[in-house]
């Protein structure tokens, strides 16, 4: 593997996007002027499932400044090719509560919205079915999970090994249905210029949208341009094209104006997404002197009658910890609900929290502590492909955690600590988060004055791609970091996938060192680094890695946490968090720390706050607003520390880093509910950790 | 949205002039619940007439010792106010205890009181709700619950109301002024608010067109041994699961008078007067703190996924009574 030189890489670079965050001249979806726009407002379903039988207009399109109404009986047809979950307008059939239905587009939002209102939407409901449980008949084998994973492993025999065991744990751990919330809506602007079509549009990554809307609307992809250069948050919500894109694409195409639309806060807990709800049967056996042998994970989930997506919540199971038998599944039940979709660390996330809780359990009932417990189990290559691990930092970040947090002393007896009313209780768990990469492309470019210009369909959904792509750029080339300009957010530019997976950073730059090396050899090689007068430009692509294939790659941490209950009322408050973590080189040391701060925060969130309540009568997310779907606040977050480790890792990818935008959330979950028990006697394994379930 | 008429005044006999012929119109002060309604569908008000810049922002002495309110007072300034922080520290801690700063910059004494319940199924056009859609049923009662209604709720309406400035208010004995089409009137906090009953769209006495003008805090020398308590489901931002309000006059180790209300967990703020009874006169331990909380939750009527409210509010009013008699300070 070629060698980068480090100068600009690490450096706590101040976000290049933040002054114009902070002056509010970075456009975002909705912000681009575009002449002549007209403005749209959805539609939704009220039932869950069943048929259209009529749809009145009349009274909408009669109001002044209305200019259409697009419903299945006069929209745009799609392409057979279209994904299943973009197919909007097209039929009768009614699949989930919040479904578009219609779309009115009028001269202004208000009285698009006001339109809307007066749709009348005729339905022949039928019985629907969204509840999940794990008796459903329905559960069914996917064929694989998120994203071409296997859906079960088993290897040994583990209900052997646990019939041997000395000590075992079979416990049932659940996790509700959440919603990725962004603080920017989703928003499209769509024109129509003939048969191309420009979308200006918040996602993770242009080119999948510009594909996927292409193929639904029967274009090629180069008729399609996609233009997303700032995004307001996204946490998975905006990797994959939602029907609302879809929508406005047909509204412009009806009405023969550009159209906007910004979905509400409650429209986006329909039609964006969420992360399926989870029951997770976990079973653990040990020997007496606390080794691991045995490991089953059993997973049942949701999709929806239109797509199937199936969360990978087992799959960190696979990697954790060494165990001679082991098993894992996945079963999914088809409901009549909105179609879930990626949330940070989908599948490790709530995974974990079922796992890392176990384990808790499991070194309670060895009579271990919670830490040395989890070194004891440590395996010494991956369990799941038998390959060694291209680097493992469990073990340091545990004992470097452990220490920093200060763990010990610690008393495992539940409920010894207190401080007035305050029951203290710590707890630690794991996280992990794979290291992958996919191909991208990358153009770099210089003048004759210096300055180098590199492009690239890369996304910047808020975590700090503009700015770490530029250091990443900068020391390819061998220049300052002022030297190099970037370009992002824009279809017209080289392919490069989707911010998600924690693979956006590994995949753009690899192809951006990629590009600068071809460009530098040709500078030298063809121009003997003479810069002509119209410049020099390269591509370069880099595409999977091939060390993939005899290494297992993983980001590892070890994440802590202090909790405080109220003795009488149950209140839970987490004044301290502290997460260790293995995430190879570091890019920016200040945007890094803001990706796990976040996930830190998003999981303590998850812990004690978050969840979409489903009303099964409706089919509907009842608490869909912010007022109701508790995210933590300010006063909900006490002192989150971070830290990393040393750690070279010459086998992932030339710059030596770990995707960071995930591995945050993973363990904090587990680690709070666990801290929570040793503060109260109390195992809370249904999330989230509310004061009723301390009570009494 | 629909379309509506926006008109401003200065004047308080004209905003009422305004509001009291025209039936589809309404007040609005800082519009912090109001303007989030009209989003929603919830409400479509034809009129909106602004009171936000009547005079009514003054917070004065009374002669008989107690607090003029006007009902234009923002919540933060309320809650800053010296003489509300020292002499009634228990509506202080219920204001910074509601919403968030900016919404309390926003939102004035009158329109708190007047706000409506955050039960989600009201504030959801497609759901049915007898207080928004009269006769189309509660969808809260056999739905989700943990917000819902432990006192006086009906078949028709398990809402709670959702001001915490309200239950320390009531807890005050406040008086409501205000002006209408026919003149002035005072209308006791107690009295001011409606339990569901068979119509919950109908929430206080006021009259199409009345216009809060104050809110009346009588002197209660004893207030300044007071607090508010209130447990949520997180740290800031967040409705009450259960609020406690409480003042207490001790003396020689005996409960002289005890004022004692709580939010969450009505339809109104509820005023706990089973407690104060047996509080009267009894000796302040935590016994009799006990048996105080048990009277007045023994009327107490849960739904499955609210039964919690009552150990909670049980242990709050228990808790808030003995941390007022321990120490001596509020």
């Amino acid at each position: 593997m070629t060698t980068l030189k480090i100068r600009a890489i690490g450096a706590p670079l101040d976000r290049i996007d933040g002054p114009k965050k902070v002056a509010g001249t970075a456009t975002y979806a909705y912000e681009h002027q575009i002449a002549g726009a007209a403005y749209a407002f959805p539609v939704q379903s009220t039932i869950a499932r069943g048929r259209i039988t009529a749809i009145e207009t009349d009274q909408a399109l009669s109001l002044p400044g209305v200019i259409a109404v697009v419903t299945h009986q006069n929209a745009p047809r799609l392409t057979s090719d279209a994904d299943a979950r973009l197919v909007t307008l097209q039929s009768d059939a009614i699949a989930y509560s919040g479904q578009f239905v219609a779309v009115v587009v009028a001269e202004t939002l208000e009285t698009a919205r006001q339109a809307a209102s007066l749709v009348r939407v005729r339905c022949e409901e039928q019985p629907h079915d969204v509840e999940l449980s794990p008796t459903h008949p329905d559960l069914y084998k996917p064929a694989t999970v998120n994203p071409a994973q296997e859906t079960d492993t088993s290897s040994g025999d583990v209900e052997g090994a646990l019939a041997r065991a000395a000590i075992t744990l079979d416990a049932t751990y659940t996790t509700p249905p959440y919603h990725n919330n962004p603080l920017e809506p989703h928003a499209t602007i769509a024109r129509w210029d003939g048969d191309s079509l420009t979308l200006y549009d918040a996602n993770q990554g242009s080119h999948r949208i510009r594909d996927d809307v292409a193929r639904a609307f029967g274009l090629p992809p180069e008729r399609v341009r996609v233009i997303s250069p700032y995004v307001g948050g996204a946490f998975g919500s905006k990797a994959f094209t939602h029907p609302h894109v879809i929508l406005v694409a047909m509204a412009a195409k009806v009405a023969g104006r550009p159209v906007k639309l910004a979905l509400t806060r409650q429209q986006m807990f329909a039609v964006v997404g969420y992360r399926t709800p989870t029951i997770q049967r976990v079973r653990l056996g040990a020997e007496s002197d606390g080794r691991l042998v045995a490991i089953a994970h059993d997973v049942i989930e949701q999709t929806s009658t239109v797509y199937e997506f199936a969360e990978q919540t087992a799959v960190a199971t696979r990697i954790m910890y060494a165990a001679p038998n082991r098993q894992t599944s996945h079963r999914l039940v088809r409901l009549d609900m909105p179609v879930p979709t990626i949330m940070r660390a989908p599948g490790e996330c709530p995974g974990m929290f079922a796992l890392e809780s176990a384990m808790d359990e499991m070194a309670i009932a060895c009579g271990l502590d919670p830490v040395e417990f989890r070194i004891r189990n440590e395996p010494e290559r991956d369990p799941y492909t038998g390959h060694p691990f291209s680097s493992r930092a469990v073990v340091a970040c545990l004992r470097e955690g452990a220490e920093r947090f200060g763990w010990q002393p610690r008393d495992p007896q539940p409920g010894t600590r207190t401080e007035g009313d305050w029951l203290i209780g710590t707890g630690v768990a794991l996280s992990t988060y794979p290291t992958r990469r996919r191909a991208s492309s990358a153009r770099a470019r210089v003048e004759p004055d210096g300055t180098y210009t590199v492009s690239l369909g890369a996304s910047d959904m808020g975590t700090g791609a503009w700015t770490i792509l530029t250091q990443i750029a900068a020391d390819a080339l061998e220049v300052p970091v002022e030297r190099v300009r970037l370009e992002i957010g824009d279809s017209m530019l080289p392919t490069a996938p989707i911010a998600g997976g924690s693979m956006g950073t590994t995949s753009w730059g690899s192809a951006i060192v990629a590009a600068a090396r071809e460009l530098r050899v040709l500078l030298h090689e063809k121009y003997g680094g003479v810069i002509p007068a119209e410049g020099i430009e390269a591509m370069g692509e880099a595409g999977d890695n091939p060390e993939a294939q005899r290494f297992a790659m993983h980001a590892f941490g070890a994440q802590f946490a202090e909790v405080r209950v109220h003795r009488e009322t149950g209140e839970v408050r987490v004044p301290r968090m502290l997460g260790a973590f293995g995430i190879g080189r570091v890019i920016n040391a200040k945007t890094a720390r803001s990706q796990l701060l976040g996930g830190m925060t998003m999981g303590l969130s998850m812990a004690l706050h978050e969840e979409s309540v489903l009303d099964p009568r409706f089919g509907d997310f009842i608490n869909h607003d912010f007022t109701s779907y508790h995210i933590a606040t300010n006063a909900d977050v006490g002192t989150v520390d971070v830290h990393w480790i040393e750690e070279d890792d010459p086998y992932i990818n030339v710059m030596g880093g770990k995707g960071i935008g995930e591995i945050g959330i993973v363990g904090t979950a587990a680690a709070i509910a666990n801290a929570v028990y040793h503060a109260t006697g109390v195992r809370v394994r249904d999330l989230p950790i509310t004061l009723d379930k301390l009570l009494g | 949205m629909n379309p509506f008429r926006y008109e401003w005044t200065g004047d308080a006999s004209a905003a009422v002039a305004l509001v009291a012929p025209v039936p589809g119109s309404v007040f609005l002060a800082g519009g912090t619940n109001l303007v989030d309604l009209m989003k929603l569908g919830v409400i479509h008000p034809d009129l909106l007439v602004d009171v936000s810049r009547l005079p009514y922002n003054r917070i004065e002495p009374l002669p008989d010792g107690g607090i003029r309110i006007g009902a234009m007072v923002r919540n933060s300034d309320l809650a800053a106010d010296r003489t509300i922080r020292t002499r009634y520290p228990l509506l202080a801690q219920a204001l910074l205890a509601g919403a968030s700063g900016q919404l309390r910059n926003l939102a004035t004494t009158g329109g708190n009181l007047l706000q409506r319940t955050r039960c989600p199924y009201f504030q959801d056009v497609a759901k049915p709700c007898n207080k928004r859609a009269p006769g189309s049923g509660c969808s809260a009662r056999d739905g989700y619950q943990r917000h819902m209604a432990i006192f006086g709720a009906s078949e028709a309406c398990v809402a709670t109301h959702p001001s915490d400035m309200a239950v320390a208010m009531i807890a005050l004995d406040a008086i409501v002024h205000v002006l209408g089409p026919n003149g002035e009137r005072a209308i006791p906090l107690a009295d001011f608010y409606l339990l569901p009953g068979d119509d919950p769209q109908h929430e206080t006495v006021l009259h199409h067109g009345e216009l809060i003008t104050a809110v009346d805090l009588p002197p209660l020398p004893f207030a300044t041994r007071s607090c508010y308590r209130k447990v949520r489901d997180r740290a800031s931002y967040a409705f009450a699961l259960v609020s406690v309000a409480v003042a207490l006059d001790v003396q020689q180790g005996v409960v002289r008078e005890a004022r004692l209300a709580l939010g969450g967990v009505a339809h109104k703020p509820w005023r706990a007067t089973r407690a104060e009874m047996a509080l009267r006169d009894a000796p302040a331990t935590e016994a009799a703190f006990r048996y105080a909380a048990d009277m007045e939750l023994s009327d107490a009527q849960p739904l499955s996924g609210n039964a919690f409210k009552i150990p909670l509010a049980r242990t709050m009013i228990v808790r808030t009574l003995l941390d007022l008699t321990s120490g001596g300070n509020a």
